[in-house]
């Protein structure tokens, strides 16, 4: 069973926010929502880097631990998913996250932010809805790993920066990017989400 | 009552152990973030033009949170990688828990073992037929808000905390999250039920419970337990005073706490959140002991005690007993016990 996992190469990414808007397009995301973004580092300096970050589908994901009714889980190829039937908009997810992903569609005064929303990773949604179907769509968005396909956030990425896909190949595959161009600066968030880097 | 004290004093040991635990784990959390990258022109050791890269190690080396520049509207997003949410995850799941249990059910068992050792405790004279206003109309529906509120927001609280495990798997997923869905608005908006009757509480009593030379007497004789004689009290002894200023500085930390959560991003970002969590949980399992106490002394711990919250008079005896100094008071000022119609007879 494949272990998907996302690997942001930021010596490749150009902050072209490409990924930010296939992800809102492929998925309906509402206005105000943002499951992917482009955070750039040391703007304007030499040694900048942009890195596209989104959900990273944690292992042990805390955001899954800390839940009070235990509606995230990971699935068997370790994408994290939730049930906006359980959601009560407590905000814990978001305290608990490392990489600032769950986002909600209200500001959230009184209590009141809404069912939690976040990267699916392409895969639609943690609830009861038949997966691919039309209602899984309204709630979650697309169901491409269903189809055989990966997130279209990587898909689309014009560098390659962003990579989906089984943790042993996109691992490889930076491996090899940073011995043949001689230099990387890691896996960006690896560490915190799934505790391992990529020792080149 | 040298019980009341020795619970007091066990209370609040445990609360400066919550201290410092609370103080120590929001700690790394609250590391400062890194300047926004435009402003820091020098100085700064990220920059290295050889390896042309910042370097993820380095930065979370030097900061807790990661943080950059962002072209979407929600500058909120520019924190790249916190890992504090995994502590904050691991002090949640890992510690809160067990710690609410104890400090919770140590308190219960303290209060049964005191009510083993002791009984409950009666007006040694027996009642007198007479009975002193003790408790007006207004201050007993301030304190009955309070109260009411308090356990509301307690039990949906603790819902937050153990309801996953406690309750979730009895009544399963749905039901639980439909629960927990009107728990957490009912804590939300109760909380400000429960800040009204802590205003009111404090600007009645306040003046009542600034401690006085016979407190310290009071404290050393345990209330009336060491020793043969029943150390005085005014209206309020030592150890309600100490009951009091917990709950309104308690009070005050939990609705600060409480709304910095209810208004995220008002005042604190993530980091704030997390030790505003810390605090409130540790809080509320400190307060909900100190209130079991508080309850057990107001109904069976003691004879004579419910009927001046619950009637707003007290029995003259028991008066006379516990708050010697304020019947002296009382009755300088020409507010006389009056004879009940029926005698209540002495048990
Ligand atoms: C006075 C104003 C208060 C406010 C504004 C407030 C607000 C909150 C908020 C926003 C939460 C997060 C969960 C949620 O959204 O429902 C929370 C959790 C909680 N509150 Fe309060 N609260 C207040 C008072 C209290 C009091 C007096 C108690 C205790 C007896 C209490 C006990 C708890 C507990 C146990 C939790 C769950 C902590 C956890 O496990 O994470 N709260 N409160």
């Amino acid at each position: 069973m494949a272990r998907m996992k996302f690997l942001c190469d930021a010596d490749r990414c150009i902050e072209c926010n490409a990924c930010v808007t296939a992800c809102k397009n492929e998925n309906e995301v509402p206005w105000g929502i943002n499951r992917r973004r482009v955070v750039t580092l040391n703007d304007g300096k030499p040694g900048e880097r942009s890195v596209s970050m989104a959900c990273m589908h944690c292992t042990d994901a805390p955001c899954a631990a800390v839940c009070p009714v235990s509606c995230i889980l990971s699935t068997d190829e370790g994408v994290v998913l939730h049930s906006k039937d359980l959601c009560i908009g407590c905000g814990y997810c978001f305290y608990a996250c490392p990489f600032g992903a769950p986002q909600y569609p209200q500001l959230g005064n009184f209590g009141s932010r809404g069912k939690m929303d976040k990267c699916t990773y392409c895969a639609g949604g943690g609830g009861t809805e038949v997966p691919g179907s039309i209602e899984e769509y309204r709630k979650y968005g697309a169901n491409r790993l269903l189809e055989g396909k990966l997130p279209l956030c990587a898909e689309m990425c014009s560098t390659k920066s962003l990579l989906a896909g089984d943790s042993e190949i996109i691992a490889q595959i930076y491996k090899e990017r940073v011995l043949t161009r001689g230099y990387g600066s890691g896996a960006w968030g690896w560490r915190t989400a799934y505790r391992e880097s990529i020792a080149i | 009552m040298s019980a009341l004290s020795t619970r007091l004093r066990h209370a609040l040991g445990t609360l400066v152990l919550l201290g410092i635990i609370a103080s120590a784990v929001p700690a790394s959390a609250q590391q400062a973030a890194p300047p926004p990258p435009a402003q820091s022109s020098q100085s700064s050791p990220l920059i290295d033009p050889d390896a042309l890269a910042v370097n993820e190690q380095t930065l979370l080396g030097d900061f807790s949170r990661v943080e950059g520049s962002i072209l979407i509207p929600n500058t909120r997003e520019r924190v790249l990688i916190q890992p504090a949410g995994r502590l904050w995850d691991y002090f949640h799941e890992v510690l809160l828990r067990p710690i609410a249990l104890i400090v919770i059910f140590g308190m219960v068992a303290l209060l049964a073992i005191a009510y083993l050792a002791m009984g409950r405790l009666r007006i040694s004279a027996g009642r007198s037929g007479k009975r002193m206003q003790r408790f007006s109309a207004f201050e007993r529906f301030s304190h009955w808000l309070t109260a009411t509120s308090f356990i509301v927001l307690a039990l949906t609280g603790l819902n937050i905390t153990f309801g996953k495990v406690a309750l979730r798997p009895l009544i399963g997923p749905d039901a639980f999250s439909t629960v927990s869905q009107y728990a957490k608005y009912i804590h939300n908006y109760v909380s400000f039920a429960f800040v009204a009757g802590l205003v009111l509480i404090a600007a009645m009593w306040m003046k009542q419970n600034i401690p006085r030379k016979m407190d310290i007497t009071w404290l050393k004789e345990g209330g009336g337990l060491i020793g043969s004689k029943h150390p005085t009290a005014g209206r309020f002894n030592a150890g309600q005073k100490m009951i009091f200023w917990f709950v309104v500085g308690a009070g005050a930390a939990a609705a600060i706490s409480g709304y910095l959560l209810i208004f995220p991003f008002y005042v604190t970002n993530i980091a704030g959140m997390q030790v505003a969590q810390v605090v409130h949980s540790l809080l509320a399992a400190a307060f909900v002991a100190v209130i079991l106490a508080h309850i057990y002394i107001g109904t069976l711990g003691m004879e004579g005690a419910f009927e001046a919250m619950g009637t707003g008079s007290v029995d003259f005896n028991w008066a006379k007993q516990h708050h010697r100094a304020w019947v002296e008071e009382e009755v300088a000022k020409g507010h006389l016990p009056q004879p009940t119609l029926s005698a209540t007879p002495a048990e």
